[in-house]
């Protein structure tokens, strides 16, 4: 087996510092408090047909088994039927199944991690309906405790938990936030005690895509929307997901569940950030124990409803031969598929699709925080080749989505290969055509 | 007692006893495991929760366009010798008299001849599928003994009813003792192995589906 980023074993910060019984035992406790009806039902249906390596951009790329989704979840299906399956006493009187080690623990680490963006494509191809995805995300949490999360999404985790920020800025993100909004001629509402619609944004977009975070501030003025950001509630990015940490990406959610309520929004609007999504519309409400008292939606969900009701007028955007990259947590894993074309038709666009689009589109490579790993950088690359290959064959002139760290990887593949095509930003494309005045009162 | 006698007698017995409770075991066991609320507002209704997961129960059973360059020459080979074993299973006229006295009707059969011919089709898809489990690296990872088992208790079935059918080993009798002892064979191991997975996959592909309908996504 080939091994593209040449560091098989965990990489792992010190504070994550353990003994090999005590990783055996979180990894154990972690993944049973994830066992449920369900996910025992998807581990029991496997039958080991290894189809779902062939919607795998990771095995696609190097043909190496170790990258076959339902592989990546191996020892924990060992432990799920030695420990807790209806065969486990059977298993375990006659030795069936070993007990998983720490050293196999640290090993899976590169399967888990550094060569799985949590895209979810596999679980459209399994023909017993596995949603292996789901069970990928399960064992990243038991890897979280049993502390062999990357170091990098650890930190950046364990950083965002008590700072709110992933990372250290040289100006709070407030502060970059306000001077972004003088920079580009934008009111930027900040923490307004009312509003309708609370805003987040992504850090990627404070760090590397400002006009994108006036782009949407000026998109909400314009509809005359009561919308606010929080100082204490910014940041739509959440590396507990990333990491596995259950308890802290409740944390990280909190944080925007309670400012949302303390401002009484009825809309949450996540930003361009694919991830976000995922944890804020389909994961918030199970961590928060209850049903969120507000919506969450996308910000091109938002503007397709605005498109829709008569409030946002868009003029043509003149883009030429234009595709788009669907971001897996906003289309596959989240349902995002019509709004973002509905706002490209409204521009005028004519869209020329990925041969895998929608739904089936391969990830850009650097979700599930992959691009903050940095010993998974070859193997990211080396799977990027067929997207962009893809992206190429289109004949494009204006590439878009609708992700920012999707753009993120897509800016650094472009550095990388001396790419000739820069993804651009939807949001940012609408900000640039709006047309007419916002009629909302 | 004979050995015919006791292989569709007390063997038989004893082997749909524990076909039954096992597989009522490995369903329950997991069935009784905790089910969580999903508190996340759903995007669709329980009218397209239902119908996306009964249409993704068809419509996994054939690979996405997206798919099928990669795994449609596979999922052939998969579908074609289950085809085989169903028709040989529920068609062969002796089978469905001994279906029929426990479900207490019967259908119409298809000539022993024909039987026989599917048989031997399916038993060489059967050797092709073995050929590309342990030639196929994905696969050969994968496999454990339960895959290897699973394929070889079912594959002796087919082998030991082929011989009873054309007389070709012994004594039709002994023949047929023998086939009826690995039926029982594979009724006791059934349970305990991936065989399981002919009650799991209607099941868990409206899950899946059913779920992604819940978001509004593709299935």
């Amino acid at each position: 087996m080939s091994d593209a980023t040449g560091a098989l074993g965990a990489d792992i910060a010190p504070e994550q510092a353990k003994t090999p019984q005590a990783r055996v035992a979180g990894a154990m406790r972690g993944f049973a408090q994830e066992i449920g009806a369900l996910s025992a039902f998807r581990l029991e249906s496997c039958i080991h047909c290894g189809i779902c390596a062939d919607a795998c951009h990771f095995y696609i790329a190097t043909e190496d088994p170790q990258y076959t989704p339902i592989w990546k979840v191996e020892p924990f299906k060992q432990a799920y039927k030695r420990e807790a399956s209806p065969l486990a006493p059977l298993y375990r009187l006659l030795g069936l199944k070993r007990e998983v080690t720490a050293d196999e623990l640290m090993k899976w680490q590169h399967l888990l991690f550094d060569s799985c963006n949590m895209c979810g494509r596999c679980s459209l191809i399994c023909p017993m309906g596995i949603d292996v995805a789901a069970l990928i995300e399960q064992a990243r949490h038991a890897m979280f405790e049993a502390g062999l999360a990357p170091k990098e999404l650890y930190q950046k985790a364990a950083h965002q938990r008590s700072t709110g920020q992933p990372e250290a800025s040289a100006e709070p993100y407030r502060d970059q936030l306000l001077a972004i909004g003088q920079r580009f001629g934008v009111e930027i509402p900040l923490d307004k005690s009312d509003a309708e619609v609370m805003l987040c944004v992504p850090r990627t977009d404070i760090e590397h895509y400002p006009s994108a975070v006036a782009a949407l501030a000026r998109v909400m003025q314009h509809l005359g929307v009561s919308c606010t950001f929080r100082s204490d509630g910014l940041v739509a990015e959440n590396y507990g997901y990333y990491a596995g940490g259950k308890s802290w990406q409740r944390e990280i959610s909190l944080r925007l569940i309670e400012q949302a309520i303390a401002c009484s929004a009825n809309i949450l609007l996540v930003p361009e950030c694919g991830h976000a999504y995922t944890a804020l519309r389909w994961e918030a409400a199970d961590l928060y124990g209850k049903p969120l008292p507000f919506k969450v939606r996308h910000v091109t969900e938002f503007l397709a409803d605005e498109l829709e009701a008569g409030r946002l007028k868009l003029a043509p955007a003149g883009t030429g031969k234009t595709t788009f990259h669907d971001p897996c947590q906003l289309v596959r894993k989240g349902g995002v598929n019509d709004a973002p074309r509905a706002l490209m038709k409204a521009m005028g666009i004519e869209l020329n699709e990925l041969k895998n689009h929608g739904g089936f589109s391969f990830c850009c490579g650097g979700g599930g925080g992959v691009l903050d790993i940095e010993r998974a950088a070859p193997l990211r690359y080396r799977t990027m080749e067929n997207k962009l290959r893809e992206i190429d064959d289109t004949g494009a002139q204006t590439f878009l989505t609708s992700c920012s760290d999707c753009r993120r990887t897509f800016d650094d593949a472009q550095a990388h290969f001396s790419w000739n095509k820069a993804p651009h930003s939807l949001l940012e494309l609408v900000a640039k055509n709006l047309s007419g005045v916002g009629n909302r009162t | 007692m004979d050995l015919l006698g006791f292989a569709r007698g007390p063997a038989l017995k004893v082997a749909l006893a524990i076909f039954c409770l096992g597989v009522v075991w490995r369903i329950v066991g997991f069935a009784l495991l905790r089910l969580r609320r999903d508190h996340n507002a759903p995007r669709r209704g329980v009218l397209a929760f239902l119908t996306g997961g009964l249409v993704t129960v068809g419509s996994r059973s054939w690979p996405h366009p997206e798919f099928i360059a990669r795994t449609g020459a596979g999922e052939a080979l998969g579908y074609s010798y289950h085809i085989g074993l169903f028709i040989v299973v529920l068609l062969f006229t002796p089978h469905i008299i001994f279906l029929g006295s426990l479900f207490g009707f019967t259908w119409p059969g298809l000539p022993s001849s024909l039987i026989t011919v599917v048989s031997v089709l399916t038993l060489t898809l059967f050797l092709a599928v073995l050929f590309r489990r342990v030639t196929n690296p994905v696969m050969r990872m994968l496999s454990n003994f339960d895959d290897y088992f699973s394929w070889f208790i079912t594959a002796l079935v087919l082998l030991t009813g082929l011989a009873a059918t054309t007389h070709i080993g012994g004594p039709y009798e002994k023949l047929l003792a023998v086939h009826i002892l690995s039926v029982d064979a594979l009724l006791i191991w059934f349970p305990f192995g991936k065989l399981m997975h002919a009650f799991y996959i209607f099941p868990s592909r409206a899950i899946n589906g059913a779920l992604l309908a819940r978001k509004g996504a593709v299935s």
